[in-house]
């Protein structure tokens, strides 16, 4: 009686132990040499596992700068502060790093930009891109179903009018939203820009002004009227320099527009964002 | 020789893992958002359960059977299936780092996958034979990769899909999921 039970208790503590054994020396025989700066980097890193640095996550990005196979200043969304972190783990300099914010290039707001048709469909971006290229007249419009809200890793894109916006503070520039955009007209600029153009329009000017009350038409007065020479209109767009522009302002006065937008970092405020609307000027 | 397409055969299609004996459906259901997952997931099941087959057939053979142990089989293949992926990861890990990537958080996801076990209980319950217990957890994996990677592909129309709210999610995956059964029951039909 007594046999019955020892022996298969025998029999698996023996497996037990071997098994545990075998996954001992396993263990000591197929060690990978881990580089220990993987983990204090990755222990540096947000750990949001945005994807942002084109890794698969912040571990393999961690790897990846022991490596040497990627850059120190890689995690846009860490900033400078992780960057200089990460450097001095690395022992190397940290370099110059820009902290970046994702910026919706598109002014027209339901009451801006006409429409060619009522969409009653599936409420995602990519589907209404395909029917026709969206409900707005503008080919490089916004179609405002929040595709970017849904991608964003941090929650900083909300949809106000038809066009998405973006929450300045909550917005890391991982850039996530810059693919999940159908129409790629999201892009990633530095965080102090002064000015930028809220239009992508590749249209011609007439065209654009069929379409849109807000979209540029190329009428180069702000490239002709910019101190700097920061302002260049080609394919029929303005796009504005962002390391040259000195935010004097002129082109805002001067655009027929007003789709350029000025963005100004205000203490506590952080950044404040302004744009003329077309009924301001009227007033 | 015959005999070996005939398990093969039935292992992939007549009496698929998921769709017919309904094993695996955890991994089926969580890890079939798409194809190129799906896929990395298939191949680790695919991996392991030839190797555990190999395994827990020698075990219960030349271990559990001299002993008169068969009763406590289950306990015995849950503890060297548990050995053996943790194994084959270390030894992946440091020889074939390319697979052990490709593979990634598959293979710890499969320490306790009934599927698995399930090949292996299976292949004592049928009698095989050593080289037949391989062929039927190999093509049996097949089975399983097929039927995963088919309904990632159904999955990604399903986001397109606009099903009354109470359908919505979870439900109507359960409902597509049956669907696809009704579709491999076809196959039981073929005898030999």
């Amino acid at each position: 009686m007594l046999e019955q039970i020892l022996i298969p208790v025998g029999i698996f503590i023996g497996l037990g132990v071997i098994m545990g054994a075998l996954l001992a020396v396993a263990s000591r025989v197929f060690a990978v040499e881990k580089d220990e700066r993987a983990e204090q980097i990755n222990e540096c890193l947000p750990g949001a596992n945005c994807g942002g640095c084109g890794f698969t996550g912040c571990a393999a990005l961690a790897e990846a700068i022991a490596k040497g196979e990627a850059k120190v200043n890689q995690c846009s969304v860490g900033g400078a502060e992780t960057a200089e972190k990460i450097a001095a783990i690395m022992g190397v300099e940290a370099g110059h790093t820009v902290r970046m914010r994702a910026q919706v290039m598109c002014s027209g707001t339901s009451e801006y930009a006409k429409k060619k048709y009522i969409y009653e469909g599936i409420p995602s971006c990519e589907a209404a891109a395909k029917v026709g290229g969206g409900d707005k007249l503008c080919p490089n419009g916004c179609i405002g179903l929040g595709s970017c809200v849904k991608a964003c890793p941090f929650g900083a894109i909300h949809v106000e009018q038809g066009v998405a916006a973006v929450d300045y503070a909550k917005c890391r520039g991982c850039g996530v939203c810059l693919s999940a955009c159908p129409k790629g007209i999201i892009n990633l600029i530095p965080f102090d820009s002064r000015h930028w153009v809220g239009c992508m329009s590749l249209e011609d000017g007439k065209t654009t002004r069929k379409v849109c009350d807000v979209g540029c038409i190329a009428c180069k007065l702000c490239e002709k009227n910019c101190p700097e020479g920061a302002i260049s209109v080609k394919r029929s767009i303005a796009s504005i320099n962002y390391n040259i522009c000195t935010g004097c302002d002129k082109c805002v006065d001067k655009c027929p527009r007003h789709i350029i937008w000025s963005g100004r970092t205000q203490g506590e405020l952080g950044l404040v964002v302004t744009r003329l609307k077309p009924e301001d000027i009227a007033k | 020789m015959s005999n070996i397409f005939m398990i093969m055969f039935a292992a992939i299609l007549t009496e698929n893992f998921i769709f017919s004996r309904f094993y695996g459906c955890c991994p089926f259901l969580g890890v079939s958002d798409k194809p190129s997952t799906a896929l990395g997931m298939g191949m680790a099941v695919t991996f392991v359960m030839t190797l555990s087959s190999a395994a827990t057939w020698a075990v219960y053979n030349y271990l559990l059977v001299p002993f008169g142990l068969e009763y406590l089989k289950t306990i015995a293949f849950i503890l060297l299936i548990a050995t053996l992926v943790q194994f084959i990861e270390m030894f992946l890990r440091k020889f074939i780092p390319a697979l052990y990537g490709a593979l990634g958080i598959y293979l710890p996801l499969i320490t306790t996958n009934c599927a698995v076990l399930g090949a292996a209980l299976v292949n004592i319950e049928e009698g095989y034979s050593f080289i037949e217990s391989v062929v039927f957890g190999f093509s049996a994996a097949l089975g399983f990769t097929l039927a995963i990677v088919v309904f990632a592909g159904v999955r990604e129309r399903l986001n397109f899909a606009d099903p009354p709210k109470a359908f919505r999610g979870f439900p109507i995956l359960l409902i597509s999921a049956s669907l696809a059964a009704m579709a491999f029951s076809g196959f039981s039909g073929m005898k030999f």
